[in-house]
């Protein structure tokens, strides 16, 4: 006989099924922790480097000296040299990455994509400590080569920002790909049918149907840029130096960072508070850019699903 | 009539077709701006293999302490000596310091002609690198090469690899003839281990809550868009978190004093623990990610048809969703730990960077891994350790394809039982 009252799901069997839910939701729940983690902790350390009396906000943020060691802490140098390297990482991986896009997803063929796209995964899935024997061994020495031994110093920021433009081109190429992907191909065939020819079509239809999607790839591969660390620690040079010229060594906020820390530096001392103050503001920026990014590519999913 | 004649609607004929004529070069032009940064990009990749490839190989200008020929009249390489010669040469050469503690691991008289060889080579003959050259360089610069010799007295060229067994299965050493990279790569590999035992369950219990439980409320969109702009952080912040949490803050528990009372105080945090814990939050944020695709590709008739007979949820997703997607999460686990393998940042920050000679014993060790080591050897500037990094490079990608070809080999597998059983 089968008691009606004893389900097989039985009560016993519910508070079971809800402590493997809750356990689930703890895990999940985690992440906020590790975010909150971040946060606390790059805030407390700040503090306490501000709070320190030899630094002073004003003087961190507008300084052009950042010399701890004799109490110089302006960080005007190491915001100025990450900003050059990514801005030429930028200028070598959009226009590239985008045009591969372009190529992959409009003119070429399906054998030829077939190649392509894995010589991208795998230039994705090299390890950026790679990237940074790259820089040093390969782009450094070329560059010396057709800009002057003189100009171009052995450590300089154009190799690596040109290597960093590099390692981000897959990235780009293949979220451009996927939002030009997403434009429908209505679109493509009415501008076929105003006689638009194939480059017509790209730039005039699709690229701007794709835009929002276009400038959310653009703004995370920035970040990823900035956050960018072995590269630069390798071949951007150590020290940092207020300088315009992209063949000049200059220290980036992430190679400093690195620098730091790889020595070993006593807890509670003004440089080991500084990395942790320096860290806040790459996370802000970085933080700050894939907020933008997220929100602008969330727009655009809204416009054709 | 005359004058209607090439008139179209568009305007005059012959403007029509130069504007045609214009607008086809534009995409011509545009077509070839396409392939050539395709191009480009290949062209990245093949240099990126070949620069590392080219410092593997090459002739290294090499100088001897001591000649072999000034041992044995008339031999030029300790190799060629006969045994009663390679025990002579080690008892009379080796200063007597070193002769202790060689005698004293393993008496000369029981030890094998190959030892004994590189015993002397290390203590007695000790050759240096002056030079080195790449593959490239090797072939195309043998003028300078021989130059090179001719001014340097007692040098010598020899052609060789930089990645030999002898320097996978060889310790760390100051020496860029000896060093090996046994102990990076067993720290990669405790390392890795760490980061799946911490960052696996957790990231696909997170994943399983957030794909078959959560509702779609504030509270999970907040979790779901937190996971995403924690996959976008960067990694060295990663090593600031590690470095203030599991490195200072939780020191006796990762330097494993908690258990132990008093253990090896060097390390100070500074573990194969905390560095398997910082990588582990890494990437915790990709494997949820990747689990999360992975469990949406599962299609809702077959948590339906579960349902209908009488499953609960759990059972649902324990009995059916998992094992259907198993293949694939752990692809996705897969790549987020090749992610893990690569990283040098966030180890370097958390302090892992020091000069370590001795292998990792336990999770309590110290540490140094494959990319550490690279880092460390392609920061100086002589040459002979530009190659040796070139050679752990090669090891660390050889690690990252095998890692790579396990994932597709055992989801091909998963995937072929599957339509078996089906």
């Amino acid at each position: 006989m089968i008691d009606p009252t004893v389900h097989p799901f039985g009560k016993k069997m519910r508070i079971h099924e809800r402590l493997i839910e809750s356990t689930l939701f703890a895990f999940a729940l985690l992440s906020i922790v590790i975010t909150l983690g971040i946060a606390i902790i790059l805030i407390r350390e700040s503090y306490l480097f501000f709070s320190d009396p030899e630094v002073e906000l004003w003087g961190f943020l507008t300084g052009r000296e950042w010399q701890p060691m004799i109490g110089r802490f302006g960080f005007l140098p190491l915001l100025n040299a990450t900003l050059t390297t990514s801005v030429i990482a930028m200028a070598l991986g959009i226009p590239v990455g985008l045009f591969v896009a372009i190529y992959l997803s409009e003119y070429a063929s399906d054998k030829t994509r077939g190649i392509l796209k894995p010589v991208l995964e795998v230039l994705a899935g090299i390890p950026t400590i790679v990237y940074g024997y790259f820089a040093l061994t390969f782009m450094t020495p070329l560059l010396r080569s057709i800009f002057g031994m003189e100009t171009v110093e052995i450590y300089n920021t154009a190799s690596a920002g040109l290597v960093i433009g590099i390692l981000v081109l897959p990235m780009i190429a293949t979220m451009a790909e996927d939002a030009i992907g997403a434009v429908p191909k209505e679109l493509r065939l009415a501008a076929y049918a105003l006689g638009g020819t194939k480059m017509e079509t790209t730039f005039k239809v699709v690229i701007p149907a794709a835009l929002s999607g276009l400038s959310a790839t653009f703004l995370l591969a920035l970040s990823r840029a900035i956050g960018e660390t072995m590269i630069v620690a390798l071949a951007a040079g150590a020290g940092p130096n207020l300088t315009f010229s992209p063949f000049e060594a200059a220290e980036t906020i992430t190679g400093y960072i690195v620098r730091i820390s790889g020595g070993d530096v006593s807890y509670n001392s003004v440089d080991y508070n500084s990395i942790f103050a320096l860290g806040l503001i790459l996370f802000l920026i970085t933080f700050t850019l894939n907020m933008i990014s997220r929100k602008i590519s969330r727009m655009f999913h809204q416009e054709y699903e | 009539m005359n004058d209607l004649n090439g008139q179209t609607a568009f305007g005059h004929a012959a403007d029509v077709s130069s504007l045609m004529e214009k607008r086809r070069r534009n995409g011509l032009v545009w077509h070839i701006v396409f392939v050539f940064s395709t191009t480009l990009a290949v062209l990245f990749l093949i240099l990126l293999v070949f620069s590392i490839i080219d410092s593997v190989f090459g002739y290294a200008v090499l100088r001897n302490d001591v000649e072999p020929s000034a041992l044995v009249a008339g031999k030029d390489s300790v190799s060629a000596f006969s045994r009663s010669e390679l025990e002579d040469t080690a008892r009379t050469r080796l200063s007597s310091g070193i002769l202790r503690r060689v005698e004293y691991d393993k008496p000369i008289a029981e030890r094998s002609d190959k030892d004994l060889v590189s015993l002397i080579e290390e203590y007695v003959v000790k050759p240096k690198v002056l030079k080195t050259w790449g593959f490239w360089g090797s072939l195309t610069e043998r003028k300078a090469i021989e130059t090179y010799i001719a001014e340097n007295e007692g040098s010598y060229a020899t052609f060789r690899s930089w990645l030999t067994p002898s320097f996978i299965m060889a310790d760390q050493s100051a020496d860029p003839l000896r060093a090996g990279i046994r102990t990076a790569l067993l720290g990669s590999l405790w390392i890795i281990l760490i980061t799946f035992v911490f960052a696996f369950p957790i990231g696909v219990g997170a994943a399983i809550y957030l794909q078959e439980y959560a509702v779609d409320n504030r509270l999970n969109r907040m979790l779901q868009l937190n996971i995403f702009n924690l996959s976008a952080v960067p990694s060295i912040i990663y090593g600031l978190l590690g470095l203030a949490v599991f490195v200072r803050f939780m020191e006796p528990v990762t330097s494993g004093s908690f258990i132990m009372g008093t253990v090896d105080n060097t390390a100070n945090g500074r573990t194969i623990l905390s560095g398997g814990m910082t990588l582990g939050l890494l990437v915790l944020p990709i494997i949820i990610i990747n689990t999360q695709e992975a469990l949406k590709a599962v299609p809702d008739t077959l948590r339906m048809s579960a349902y209908g007979v009488g499953a609960t949820k759990w059972q649902t997703i324990w009995y059916q969703v998992l094992p259907v997607s198993v293949d694939r999460i752990l692809t996705g686990t897969i790549l987020a730990l090749s992610r893990a393998l690569g990283e040098t940042a966030p180890l370097v920050v958390i302090g892992a960077s020091t000069f370590i000679s001795v292998d990792p014993s336990g999770i309590f060790s110290k540490f140094t891994t494959l990319p550490i080591q690279i880092y460390q050897w392609s920061a100086r500037p002589q040459g002979a350790y530009r190659n040796i990094a070139a050679a752990a490079i090669v090891s660390l990608l050889i690690l990252l394809l095998l890692m790579n070809s396990a994932a597709i080999y055992t989801r091909d597998k998963i995937t072929k039982k599957k339509r078996l059983e089906a």
